[in-house]
């Protein structure tokens, strides 16, 4: 069996989570490498469609910014965020769109934390902003999100709902009067987290081979369902060869 | 201002269009086409208390807000991804010392707030952040707020949609407009009356460009009047809501500019490591800011090897295989 890190995992378990034909809304760092990935394997069909305005960017090179200029090459169109953000809030194409993106700190029901540790006003710790992953989760048909499997990272509640994921549970998105969609699946660098279809609330439904699921669980501040885990499939030559060679040959991201 | 030439040096555009106190909006995305010679210039002229607009910004306003220029941020998102791990370095230190007002949008809803100054309507509407602290937490006091007469008194407000049929609920987000007293920009290309045309992503730039009161543009090279109506379709700002154009070769260095040259890593890796301490960002800015007299001596300064290492190739619009570590 091959070597491989728990990041090149990370990036190849969202590759096979996107599907031929989806339209891929990209945040900054680890989902370009995954969109990247899943154009290369699973979904060559995909569309990867920038914020700021890069619709469909044919990526030779790994993007470090969603402003990046190599997300401007061979597009289909180079618009700006007025158009980028209208079609992702437009309802016949919300639906299509895949939103995958990172954040410091997420609740059981997928509510992310990208502003700041602490009080809002005068925090501890200020982070970049809600950028416009806050805009796509709230449009887009799913979401799939990045997170180190840290115990301060995993809360009971956030410092800050930067993005919106089933708010309090089953019904939530609709009374604050969010279109439908919302948080599909969490990858860590220890497994995958779903969401129940009933409660909402986090579940694990994977881990990584060699992990337990007790092992999860103690790398998170909450409680979650352990009873569904099962092991993911470990990464081939070929998936390994792709993220090495032709994706991330500098080590930028992966 | 109509079809007169407008092409100024760069002390002279900032001298004329900004003002302490003044509300700025500064174009470009992160590690992409940021104003840099016309903020380094600001920060020359050691203007004050200004109140900044950006929606997801890396460069240009991090170094207004460790000079000292900056009294208040209205943003979405501020860094420059891997080359500031967890956010802008002087950003994240003036909001954990408390040393400015600072007020939180997402990018969908600054790009409307520019785009409704520059439609000359008071608010936009929008779907995303119910729910979300965006809405609930408001970053400028009532204070702040009722002192400052170019701010609204409220950050947002949320209404029923009034064209439902059966009365029924549906809930939207209104997001106050902006019109700020200046907005910078650097473009790949413009000509002599100020028609400007911007090459790759055009991001927010255009609607923040027409909301200002005054505009100013750097550009890479000046064309001829006739050469840049050849091709009409590819400009985006009409020459006459331009104030200046100022002529800046590397005028968005260390971020890239498409078509011209790519983010320069090993400059936005030494402004990491130098602005993280109070000590070494001073030096930072006293030797390439403070301690030179023109953006050509700030280019001297990072040395012509460096530039030519991010030249871009005009097929990719970047420079390929550019060492980014």
């Amino acid at each position: 069996m091959p070597q491989y890190s728990f990041r090149e995992m990370m990036v190849l378990v969202a590759a096979r989570e996107i599907r031929d034909g989806d339209i891929v809304f990209c945040g900054t760092g680890i989902s370009m490498a995954a969109a990247m990935a899943a154009k290369h394997i699973s979904a060559p069909h995909s569309i990867i469609f920038f914020e700021t305005g890069g619709i469909d960017s044919q990526l030779l090179e790994l993007p470090l910014s969603v402003g990046d200029p190599r997300v401007m090459f061979g597009t289909s169109i180079n618009a700006g965020l007025a158009e980028a953000f209208g079609i992702l809030q437009n309802p016949f194409t919300a639906p299509r769109v895949v939103g995958i993106f990172g954040a410091a700190q997420i609740d059981r029901y997928g509510n992310l934390n990208t502003t700041c540790i602490g009080n809002y006003w005068r925090p501890k710790v200020r982070f970049p902003g809600c950028g416009g992953a806050c805009d796509a989760a709230s449009y887009a048909g799913r979401t799939i999100i990045f997170m180190k499997q840290e115990k301060r990272k995993f809360v009971e509640g956030v410092d800050y709902v930067s993005t919106p994921g089933w708010i309090p549970g089953p019904g939530g998105r609709e009374e604050a009067g969010l279109p439908e969609g919302g948080p599909t699946m969490v990858i860590t660098d220890m497994g995958v987290m779903r969401f129940d279809d009933e409660s909402k609330q986090m579940y694990l439904s994977h881990t990584y081979p060699g992990i337990r699921p007790q092992q999860v669980q103690e790398e998170m501040d909450i409680e979650i369902d352990l009873s569904r885990a099962v092991e993911e499939k470990p990464p081939t030559v070929e998936e390994l060869f792709l993220l090495r060679e032709r994706i991330d040959p500098q080590g930028l991201i992966i | 201002m109509n079809a007169e030439n407008k092409v100024m040096d760069l002390s002279e555009a900032i001298r004329r269009f900004v003002h302490d106190g003044d509300h700025i909006s500064i174009g470009g995305f992160t590690i992409t086409r940021n104003p840099m010679a016309l903020t380094y210039e600001i920060i020359r002229q050691g203007k004050k208390h200004l109140h900044i607009y950006v929606h997801s910004h890396g460069q240009a306003f991090d170094l207004l807000i460790g000079a000292g220029c900056a009294d208040a941020i209205e943003l979405s998102y501020g860094g420059t991804a891997r080359f500031s791990p967890g956010g802008g370095i002087r950003f994240k230190k003036a909001i954990e010392g408390g040393k400015i007002h600072f007020e939180d949008y997402t990018n969908f809803q600054m790009t409307l707030r520019f785009l409704g100054g520059a439609m000359g309507l008071p608010f936009m509407p929008i779907r995303s952040l119910l729910g979300t602290d965006v809405v609930k937490k408001w970053g400028f006091d009532a204070e702040f707020r009722e002192s400052n007469p170019k701010i609204p008194e409220k950050k947002m407000f949320a209404v029923n949609n009034p064209f439902t049929r059966d009365g029924r609920d549906e809930k939207i987000v209104l997001v106050p407009a902006i019109n700020p007293d200046v907005t910078l920009i650097h473009a790949q290309q413009a000509d002599s009356q100020g028609t400007v045309r911007i090459k790759g992503l055009t991001y927010t730039d255009v609607e923040q460009a027409k909301a200002a009161k005054y505009l100013i543009v750097s550009c890479e090279e000046l064309l001829e009047t006739g050469a840049i109506r050849e091709n009409p379709d590819q400009n985006q700002i009409p020459f006459f809501m331009v104030d200046a154009i100022v002529i800046v070769p590397y005028g968005a260095h260390p971020t890239a500019c498409y078509g011209y040259y790519d983010y320069d890593p090993f400059h936005l890796n030494l402004y990491r490591e130098m602005a993280f301490d109070d000590g070494t960002f001073r030096r930072y800015l006293d030797e390439y800011v403070l301690g030179v007299k023109s953006h050509d001596g700030y280019l001297e300064k990072v040395g012509k090897d460096r530039l030519s290492q991010i030249k871009a190739d005009p097929k990719v619009g970047y420079r390929p295989r550019l060492d980014r570590r």
